[in-house]
């Protein structure tokens, strides 16, 4: 899927601005993340003109549209004077923290993820990189995003746990009611990374069904990649709902067939 | 004076004097709950702000808030650049006039409180411009419905304002980089109430000449 959104990081340092560009752009080669970092004479401090520049510099097309980030205080109050004055709603500010909700940001938006997914990631970002992802039993949502409704496919939502390694069913899935639960293995050496991951989060969203992995939440990207499930590692498929059958089926040929990577 | 186009450049030109008379003053207030650049963002600002206003066209009150308001806006930096460019700007649009009357003065100082509380959300209390801005408004509304003259209105939001950034001396800040400091802010004024007041002494002080 196209790369449409952008994103503008903000902060009081220069260095601080690029660092965070660079570690995000590490899970995002094809998305455009421009920096307004310090003053215009390389101090600390927040520039209004920097941050127009930045958001010139991404706002390329119609097309296009920006997530803005910053660190503390003044860089949102700046960056909310520059959008009033710009009057440009491809552009959007969102209350996030500022390195984890860059690089979430920046890997829904590598996978084609709307303004919305893609604002969504990074308010839900502190949730999503804590510890053994959604699975902790004391994981509650972040209080209201600026970003608005947040898609589905991007909450790491809480599952029931389940008793995972314990289910080998190398044959069809055993049925719990209308649930299927199946184990399959991952083939890719480089484990359930950013790719896959993005494959099985539209695979889950695509159909009638509550899907998990391991667990977690299947249509929720960042969730997935909070697994850390290696190369060679077994996981446990649960599927519930109108559309299980059918999305069980997608997903086991996609598990087994490693993503269609080498 | 009456508080005219020629005043508002006046206003201006001693506001760029106070700020760089109490720059000092203004970093150290700063230093001691914020990080230290109030002093040096406003006396930058208004240096540009003056510079652009030697070379500007204005033909009302509201032109020169409005070109105070954009370079503040760029110039400043901080949290004052948006917050005093936003006060400027608003108060700009309700003084289109050449001659400020009671009337005006009293929108004048609420717009910019209005849109500094847009800006920075803080209520007074908060320990910030605010609790300069809020009180000034209040004194300007009172001056004003008990049919004082317009710099006689200003003139009371200014003792408002004055005071107003003295007692935010004892208070805990709830907003900006002092509300990290919690009871160590306590004992120190507010650098952007300070230079509230004194700005607002500037507009005073160009009246009386």
């Amino acid at each position: 899927m196209a790369v449409t959104t952008a994103l503008v990081i903000v902060s009081h340092s220069a260095a601080l601005a690029t660092g965070i560009r660079d570690l995000a752009g590490q899970m995002a080669p094809d998305v455009e993340i421009a920096v307004a970092g310090g003053l215009e004479d390389g101090g600390l401090g927040t520039s209004f003109d920097l941050i127009e520049k930045a958001l010139d510099q991404v706002l390329v097309t119609p097309e296009v549209n920006a997530v803005i980030l910053t660190d503390l205080g003044s860089a949102t109050l700046t960056a909310e004077s520059v959008l009033e004055f710009r009057d440009d709603d491809r552009a959007l500010l969102v209350d996030a923290p500022l390195v984890e909700g860059a690089v979430a940001a920046a890997v829904v938006a590598q996978t084609g993820g709307d303004q919305a997914s893609v604002a969504a990631a990074a308010t839900e970002a502190v949730m999503s990189f804590k510890g053994s992802g959604s699975r902790s039993a004391n994981a509650q949502p972040p209080a209201a995003a600026q970003a608005g409704p947040v898609p589905a496919s991007v909450l790491g939502a809480e599952q029931p746990s389940t008793a995972s390694g314990s289910m080998e069913q190398p044959a069809a899935g055993a049925d719990r009611g209308s649930r299927i639960v199946r184990s399959v293995t991952l083939r890719n050496s480089d484990g359930l990374h950013a790719r896959p991951a993005a494959i099985v989060a539209r695979i889950a969203a695509e159909h009638d069904a509550k899907i998990t992995i391991n667990g977690v939440d299947a249509s929720s990207l960042l969730s997935l990649m909070g697994l850390g499930v290696p190369g060679g590692a077994d996981v446990e498929i649960a599927a519930d709902g109108a559309g299980a059958e059918a999305a069980l089926a997608e997903l086991v040929e996609q598990f087994e067939t490693g993503f269609g990577e080498d | 004076m009456v508080l005219n186009t020629t005043w508002a450049r006046r206003w201006v030109e001693l506001s760029a004097q106070t700020v760089s008379e109490h720059r000092v003053e203004l970093i150290e207030l700063d230093r001691a709950i914020g990080d230290g650049d109030h002093g040096e963002n406003l006396d930058r600002g208004f240096t540009v702000v003056l510079k652009k206003l030697g070379e500007a066209e204005v033909a009302t009150v509201g032109d020169v808030l409005k070109l105070v308001a954009t370079t503040l806006m760029s110039k400043v930096g901080g949290a004052a650049g948006p917050l005093y460019g936003t006060a400027f700007l608003r108060a700009a649009k309700v003084t289109a006039v050449e001659e400020l009357g009671s009337e005006d003065v009293v929108a004048l100082i609420e717009a910019a409180l209005e849109g500094i509380v847009a800006r920075g959300k803080a209520e007074v209390g908060d320990k910030t411009m605010v609790d300069s801005w809020g009180p000034a408004a209040e004194a300007a509304r009172t001056a004003a419905a008990a049919g004082a003259e317009p710099l006689d209105v200003l003139r009371a939001a200014t003792n408002a304002a004055t005071a107003g950034a003295v007692a935010t001396e004892p208070l805990v800040a709830r907003k900006g980089r002092a509300s990290y400091l919690g009871e160590r802010a306590v004992g120190h004024r507010d650098p952007g109430a300070e230079s509230t007041a004194l700005l607002l002494q500037a507009a005073v002080d160009a009246a009386d000449e």
